[in-house]
């Protein structure tokens, strides 16, 4: 949905100082926030590579009274067939952390790579590329994605397809404000009047300079891409073969009168989820802007 | 902005404009089977995908179908729902106001409430008060909007009893001056909770501005004039450290449309986003096509509309 956090973060990182703190990672580990949201990815990656161990049933196996409140042997309740909703939770971890991942991925890649070589290269490619950019940055992402599913079927894979392929406006801007600036520094001069290459400068004296400010909006990116997956679960397009938080959430829209627990705790896991990546960026923010 | 100005900001809006359609476009031509089915939507009979057909020039080749499809959308013809028999402009339109009504008020909402938040915040900055609204903000920020609904019919809806759980207006009820205040009861939750997404945002964006602006130079001086404190910071120091809120009021269009779809869904409202749910269900394409469109004209135009508002509120940017 909102690219606003992003764009907030990108004015932050602009008065920052161009290059990091070289403790940068040590200064991170000093903050009490990156710990949280730290453990809390921690969690979510563990919570979905062992969801099958953990789980004490199938998400799909009927093992209850359908509705029944939280109890001993069924932590979150069940929902009205008789299924653990607790199992169904765990199991829903791994829709979120592979969207997380590929999304990630994808921003990375192609905001990077727009961002990087707009920004040093300059001029008309430079010009081009903002203009693609700014045309991404229009397109309606939650309603691009729900077209999308509506002309192909439901699918993991073209939800994070989309998602993933018009997430990267934001990443290109601030990848290119940074390149830019640093081009006109001396430690650059001076590598490129020795010779190096122009692949060289970017591996080894753009791209680590660069990556601090790009993990911050890549990890807001990612926050604000598991809401959008969510809200499409939640209005049932979602991929019918996995369980997801937001379905999970859909599925409890018929209860709400009688069964508080079956909205309650997915939407505690997909809020958990976002901050974590959210404390981890405001965190990285704060260690860039020197506070 | 000079006229100049606003004219290249124009011919930008345009070709975002023409680069949706094409989108739109491409989608519907890789989609798996006929185009007339993706135009037309499904449950059509054969009279009526002649007509989709004719009508898109799908008959024609490529390009030029593409060119009949510009043409098509720009002049906001976005074909025939079957399922409802009609235009879909006209289907869309009749649902607008529901939806302005909705969005509206969250905005006002979240205006009038995040703002004087974010001030309080940034007034108590590291203090107790300050964390409080901070952690409000951060945990709001990262709640799905259909989460906060849900929770507040639980609350307030159900167990409190306090607001009807649905729809806009109780059947076949009220009439006259008790007809606004029942749209108004039945509009409380979903704007509240509209508003409150946008709310963290705002809250956020005011309070760390502010917080800048508070060391300020100019700041500074109103104090060292003998100014107390609440003049200073409402009248030196915030109107500058809410530019930046103004324009991501007006950057967040296409957040608040998707927002209020699914408040729409959760509490049965019956604007935009029950139509594309609607729709959705009966796979009626050519609605869905239609939302998209002008869900993006709205993000096109609230976009322009901010740099305008941001150029007339500060100089720099107008000279820039």
């Amino acid at each position: 949905m909102s690219r606003i956090a992003e764009e907030l973060t990108a004015a932050e990182l602009q008065s920052a100082p161009l290059v990091p703190p070289a403790d940068w990672r040590r200064q991170l580990g000093r903050s009490r926030n990156a710990w949280v949201g730290a453990g809390i990815l921690l969690m979510l990656v563990g919570v979905a590579v062992l969801a099958p161990w953990l789980a004490p049933a199938d998400p799909f196996a009927i093992t209850g009274p359908g509705l029944s409140p939280p109890s001993a042997a069924h932590p979150f309740g069940t929902d009205a067939l008789g299924r653990d909703l607790f199992s169904a939770t765990l199991r829903g971890a791994r829709v979120s952390l592979l969207v997380a991942a590929t999304v990630a991925a994808l921003v990375l890649a192609i905001g990077g790579a727009v961002g990087v070589i707009g920004g040093y290269a300059g001029g008309k490619v430079d010009a081009a590329l903002t203009r693609v950019t700014e045309m991404f940055q229009v397109l309606p992402r939650f309603f691009l994605t729900i077209i999308v599913i509506a002309l192909f079927g439901p699918g993991l894979d073209r939800i994070v397809l989309t998602l993933g392929l018009t997430s990267w406006p934001t990443l290109a801007r601030v990848v290119r404000g940074e390149t830019r600036a640093l081009r006109g520094l001396g430690f650059l001069r001076a590598a490129e009047a020795s010779g190096a290459s122009p692949v060289r400068v970017l591996v080894r004296e753009i791209i680590p300079n660069v990556l601090p400010a790009a993990l911050v909006v890549v990890g807001l990116a990612v926050g604000q891409v598991l809401l959008l997956e969510a809200s499409l679960g939640f209005l049932g397009l979602g991929d019918p073969e996995h369980v997801s938080w937001g379905s999970l959430a859909g599925q409890a829209q018929g209860f709400l009168r009688v069964a508080w627990w079956l909205p309650l705790f997915p939407g505690l896991a997909i809020t958990a989820a976002v901050l974590g990546f959210n404390l981890l960026a405001d965190a990285l923010t704060e260690v860039l802007a020197g506070r | 902005m000079t006229p100049w100005q606003f004219g290249r900001r124009a011919l930008q809006a345009l070709l975002a404009a023409f680069m949706i359609i094409i989108v739109a476009f491409v989608l519907v031509h890789l989609a798996p089977g006929d185009a007339v089915l993706a135009i037309a939507g499904e449950h059509g009979d054969a009279a009526y995908y002649a007509f989709m057909r004719a009508r898109f020039g799908l008959d024609a080749p490529l390009p030029e179908q593409l060119l009949t499809y510009l043409v098509r959308v720009l002049q906001g013809d976005f074909g025939q729902s079957y399922v409802h028999g009609r235009a879909v402009a006209a289907i869309i339109a009749e649902r607008i106001p529901a939806t302005l009504l909705l969005t509206g008020s969250a905005l006002l909402l979240s205006v009038g409430g995040g703002i004087p938040l974010g001030v309080a915040a940034a007034r108590r900055s590291g203090r107790r008060g300050d964390a409080a609204i901070t952690i409000g903000a951060l945990a709001l920020h990262a709640s799905p909007a259909f989460w906060v609904a849900q929770l507040t019919i639980v609350a307030f809806a159900f167990r409190l009893g306090w607001f009807p759980v649905q729809g806009m207006e109780t059947a076949g009820g009220v009439h006259g001056l008790g007809a606004v205040g029942d749209v108004l009861r039945h509009l409380a939750l979903p704007a509240l909770v509209l508003a409150s997404q946008q709310l963290a945002a705002i809250v956020r964006l005011t309070r760390s501005g502010l917080i800048i602006e508070l060391w300020s130079d100019h700041v500074r001086t109103a104090r060292a004039k003998g100014l107390s404190d609440r003049v200073v910071t409402w009248r030196h120091a915030l109107p500058r450290a809410l530019l930046p809120v103004a324009t991501i009021v007006g950057a967040r269009a296409g957040h608040l449309l998707a927002g209020a779809v699914i408040v729409e869904a959760v509490f049965g409202w019956p604007g935009l986003g029950r139509l594309l749910l609607d729709a959705l269900q009966s796979r009626d394409t050519p609605i869905l096509l239609g939302l998209f469109f002008v869900v993006s004209l709205a993000v096109i135009v609230s976009n322009i509309l901010t740099d305008v508002a941001h150029a007339a509120m500060d100089p720099r940017v107008a000279n820039r």
